[in-house]
């Protein structure tokens, strides 16, 4: 604010002008987010949902779940594997593929083929896995092109490989977008002038490539984790019987089990795993986010 | 090595696209139990037109969108304003706090709401969905109309102001047109943001007020017909369509 017009009678005072664009948004947010999160994790001290008459007292014993049911820990396993998993495609694929876009597309063809690939994560992600149904299931859409070749079935509808195959379509966008824009910023001269002095194509990629690209893979790392382990219907409709997550252990006690304590202090078990990891990365997370805007 | 990288991304686009491409194909076969080899039909679209319960499902989701947006867009632009123009202490935790909306998983964040409408007596339903819904939507657009504002030039509005011009008028006469493409692209990428909500929403309906989504998680898991796959179709080409017209808006990168 270096210049000021001349003050009219009506003009408000800075404070307040700030204050009035700003509440709106920030009460919505608290009421609608801040407060349910505060809310949920008092639940999580309850013994039992406070429905009809019967008093409630607080209690520890939902923070004890992974030592009282022990199939608890067994999940949270499953879902740490199918985190780290679908992380890991999704990171090789993803940084291959921005590699592509950056070295082998240009102009007007690269910015197609980014929207061509950013498109899907815009559309409805039940959706998407719903379609893998299609493909994945016996008779499906896989097995009439196996069977142009072979007998049986080669479907893996309800199995660990279909929910990992499900979820890396999901979050495959957003890795090859953090990864590109980490890319993209890497100067032609810098890998010239390494190949000009005898460098092969693996030390190009291991001396200059992956760490430029580090804070888009790690960004991009956490921000396929996180969700993936708050995941429930892509282990549900992908998974089946077998895709028991902590995240659909969480929807039955909010569903079918009616126990939101111990539905509200698993949730927030997870919420202070997702928290810790962004505390870990906020620093790349930030230059990540810098570089996007 | 140029030819290699593109082979790979076409196959980064067959992975990505054929899953969407088989699902809408079984929408036009005959079969109801998708049985294969594929006879074209458009059954499925007329027995559509007679279902109830998916039309008023995808009624109600496009309402819920088009409240979402006018409203998120709004609170969202006001704030957008004040934090990227206005200097005042507090303001990096202010942006911070638009992180958790999009940052925690839905079904925490779900979850947290369910808790806090039913203590509170808020309740279920559209009114539960509204607040749930502008407050996903509102951190995209205060990101999306913050990065607009970088590109109008603050000191235009200053000049007008030491010609004489109020500070309202100079914001409706200068900042608010050259601003008009980015509000509009905010307001249909918070278009999108609810009609694509599945997780917040199933836990917020009603049995009264159920949004395409959910109603279509619930087919998933109950049993269904190519119906499901004919109503999806129309949902992926409706929201594709949204994403395409806001990236004409705001195409990342392109020159302003």
């Amino acid at each position: 604010m270096a210049l000021r017009g001349p003050v009219g009678p009506r003009r408000l005072p800075d404070w307040m002008a700030t204050t009035a664009l700003l509440l709106p948004a920030y009460a919505w947010l608290t009421l609608a987010v801040f407060l349910p999160l505060l809310t949920m994790f008092v639940f999580s001290f309850l013994n039992k949902t406070p429905m009809g008459q019967a008093p409630v007292e607080f209690t520890l014993r939902h923070y004890r779940a992974f030592i009282d049911q022990p199939y608890l820990l067994g999940v949270a396993w499953n879902t740490l594997m199918m985190g780290v998993w679908t992380t890991l495609i999704c990171a090789v694929l993803g940084f291959l593929a921005a590699l592509a876009l950056v070295r082998c597309s240009f102009g007007r063809s690269r910015e197609m083929l980014l929207v061509l690939i950013l498109l899907p994560f815009w559309t409805n992600g039940l959706v998407r896995v719903f379609s893998w149904t299609m493909v994945l299931r016996e008779n499906g859409f896989l097995d009439s092109l196996w069977h142009l070749v072979g007998d049986g079935s080669v479907g893996f509808l309800y199995s660990r490989p279909a929910i990992i195959l499900g979820l890396v379509h999901g979050y495959l966008p957003y890795m090859i977008l953090t990864c590109y824009i980490a890319l993209v910023t890497i100067d032609d001269a810098v890998i010239e002038a390494a190949q000009s002095l005898g460098a092969r194509w693996w030390t190009v990629l291991g001396s200059i490539l992956i760490p430029l690209a580090l804070p888009g893979l790690i960004s991009g790392a956490v921000l396929t984790f996180v969700p993936v382990i708050g995941s429930f219907m892509e282990p549900r409709i992908l998974g089946g019987p077998v895709g028991m997550t902590l995240g659909t252990v969480i929807e039955d006690q909010f569903t079918q089990a009616f126990n939101w304590p111990l539905g509200a202090s698993l949730s927030f078990t997870l919420l202070a795993v997702v928290l810790a990891i962004f505390a870990t990365f906020s620093g790349v997370l930030r230059r990540g986010t810098a570089g996007a805007s | 090595m140029t030819r290699l990288g593109l082979v790979f991304l076409g196959m980064v686009l067959l992975f990505l696209y054929t899953p969407i491409l088989v699902l809408m194909a079984m929408g036009f076969n005959a079969s109801p139990l998708y049985e294969l080899p594929f006879e074209f039909s458009t059954r499925w679209y007329s027995d559509l037109m007679g279902n109830e319960s998916l039309l008023t499902a995808g009624f109600n989701s496009i309402v819920l969108a088009l409240i979402t947006s006018v409203l998120a867009t709004a609170i969202g632009t006001l704030a957008a304003l004040a934090l990227s123009r206005r200097h005042f202490r507090g303001r990096s935790l202010l942006q911070l706090l638009l992180l958790p909306p999009i940052a925690i998983p839905w079904l925490i964040t779900g979850t947290a709401m369910l808790i806090f409408f039913f203590w509170t007596g808020i309740g279920r339903g559209m009114h539960a969905l509204v607040i749930g819904h502008v407050a996903l939507a509102v951190p995209y657009v205060v990101l999306v109309v913050g990065t607009g504002l970088q590109t109008v030039r603050a000191d235009l509005e200053e000049a007008a102001m030491s010609l004489g011009s109020t500070p309202i008028h100079a914001f409706f006469a200068i900042t608010l047109p050259l601003l008009f493409p980015s509000i509009l692209g905010a307001a249909l990428f918070a278009f999108a943001v609810s009609l694509d909500q599945f997780v917040v929403s199933y836990f917020l309906s009603s049995p009264g007020y159920v949004t395409l989504p959910v109603q279509i998680y619930s087919a998933i898991r109950k049993g269904f017909t190519p119906e499901i796959n004919a109503i999806s179709t129309l949902l992926l080409l409706g929201s594709m369509t949204v994403i395409l017209i806001f990236a004409r808006f705001a195409r990342p990168g392109a020159p302003k």
